[in-house]
């Protein structure tokens, strides 16, 4: 049980909420108060707009523990249009072929259940090639 | 038998709710999963052949359940609305497939589009006539007075058992609405009615995976009644007729219920189909009338009239009169429409299906 976690990442998770350098401008994910760039304080929050490109993926066929229901899923490193790069499940590629540096928009998804149909349900970021809006 | 006189007999003349301040919908959002089930696939699986009532339904991925749906629509009603989320009084979403029985979908949604701590959430049940609750419900907030804006899903995974009828057209989506001040609107809400009665046509007891319908109540004393009786209410208090709207948007189980109940009251085909969705997504429950009205916004001008007439089991029907202002030119093309939605598709076997819809057992 990580419900602490849970709690004190749903920000991040669910909505990208980074941070933002007030020395130098940065864009800072995940957030951790200090700038990874230039080492000052950094606790400005920032939304990410949620566009990226792949930087590099893979297949997972032998899931870890608590995400087999979803296996087989692609996994990807996406460089987010405001530069930092995430780690994150690619969802609903239909028949799409990935590719790196196809264009991807964040999602809100289910990422896990915790425990059989008991625990709770843990919500965070994925991402799914651009729709055409 | 004889019946007490109804409020319509006693107040004919006041049963609309309107309010006092001018509302409208400021801001809409669709969303459609992308996988599609045929209805060929439950025939083939079920039947000796056939293929259902409708071509298709929209079936959630893996990773879809009210809440992820929701939280889309809502970002794609906010990009319309062009508002800050802060600004928001209440996020309420209605649904027959909230995730959780006790934790409400409301707060999570309102987390994960940025919304204040500042509001009232809940979760509306009222089968597949939850989310036009939750718009009443809005409306009321906003003209009040209360708040300046307030967020209204309707969303669902709907359910069916497996190789009965609904199976064909149980289907996923919804919409979101934001509503609030008429003068900032892309359609001004002249007024809702809602009409109500205990009629047992469909339910689902709790710790029940799957509902149960009462057969013979489903159509005249269920769907028919309660939907043209809001409507005709609605219309006659108006002083209007079904030639004064451009479009009217009903609750669609079928594709066939929405064009009868229609032609009952006076509406063409011409006024019906571009929100009539059910042949292409099946039934969304609390998602259909609300995603059909989505669909009607897409392609509306300025000057139009809308009339849309929810229905939701056990049963009743909430109206909605609406004027389409000309905002709706600059904003619809602020998030993706309806069209995109449903264009965006992959079709699944019923193979595929029993999985995403979580109907294997694991042991």
């Amino acid at each position: 049980m990580e419900i602490p976690r849970h709690w004190r990442l749903k920000q991040q998770r669910y909505a990208l909420m980074g941070e933002v350098c007030p020395h130098c401008e940065a864009k800072i994910f995940p957030p951790r108060d200090v700038c990874p760039e230039c080492g000052g304080e950094a606790k400005t929050q920032f939304a990410f707009s949620g566009k990226g490109k792949i930087y590099s993926y893979t297949v997972m066929r032998d899931a870890p523990a608590g995400f087999e229901h979803n296996s087989p899923y692609t996994v990807a490193v996406v460089a987010l249009e405001e530069g930092p790069m995430v780690t994150a499940q690619l969802t609903d590629l239909g028949e799409e072929p990935v590719a790196i540096g196809m264009p991807v928009e964040m999602v809100t998804r289910k990422i896990r259940e915790d425990g059989e149909r008991k625990g709770m349900i843990v919500y965070g970021y994925k991402f799914r090639p651009v729709m055409a809006a | 038998m004889t019946e007490k006189p109804s409020v319509h007999e006693m107040h004919a003349d006041q049963l609309l709710l309107r309010t006092d301040r001018k509302t409208g919908i400021v801001g809409y959002g669709a969303y459609v999963p992308r996988y599609r089930l045929p209805g060929t696939e439950v025939a083939r699986v079920w039947t000796d052949g056939g293929s259902g009532t409708v071509k298709e339904k929209s079936v959630a991925g893996l990773d879809e359940d009210v809440i992820t749906m929701s939280i889309e629509a809502a970002r794609n009603a906010m990009l319309r609305a062009g508002i800050d989320p802060c600004e928001l009084r209440a996020v309420w979403v209605g649904s027959e497939s909230h995730p959780y029985a006790v934790k409400p979908s409301g707060t999570i949604v309102a987390e994960a589009i940025g919304a204040s701590h500042n509001i009232q959430s809940g979760d509306w049940e009222f089968a597949c006539k939850a989310g036009s609750e939750a718009m009443v419900a809005a409306t009321a907030l906003v003209g009040s007075g209360m708040g300046k804006y307030a967020l209204a899903i309707g969303m669902d995974t709907a359910q069916g058992k497996p190789g009965d009828a609904l199976e064909y057209t149980a289907a996923s989506g919804g919409a979101a609405y934001v509503i609030g001040p008429a003068d900032e609107s892309v359609a001004k809400i002249e007024a809702s009615y809602s009409y109500v009665s205990d009629t047992p046509d469909f339910w689902r007891r709790p710790e029940q995976k799957y509902p149960e319908h009462g057969q013979r109540f489903t159509g005249e004393p269920a769907y028919f009644k309660h939907i043209e009786t809001a409507a005709r209410t609605m219309l006659e208090q108006l002083g209007r007729t079904a030639a004064d709207y451009t479009y009217a948007v009903f609750h669609q189980p079928n594709p066939k219920f929405p064009m009868k109940a229609g032609a009952d009251l006076g509406f063409t085909p011409e006024q019906i189909k571009p929100g009539l969705l059910a042949p292409v997504i099946g039934n969304t429950y609390a998602g259909a009338s609300l995603i059909g009205l989505t669909a009607v916004l897409d392609i509306a001008k300025a000057g139009d009239r809308i009339l849309m007439v929810s229905y939701g089991s056990g049963a009743g029907s909430d109206a909605f009169s609406l004027e389409v202002t000309e905002k709706i030119a600059e904003r619809r093309a602020l998030a993706p429409s309806t069209a995109d939605y449903i264009a965006r598709r992959t079709p699944i076997d019923y193979a595929v299906y029993t999985r995403l819809r979580d109907k294997i057992d694991m042991g």
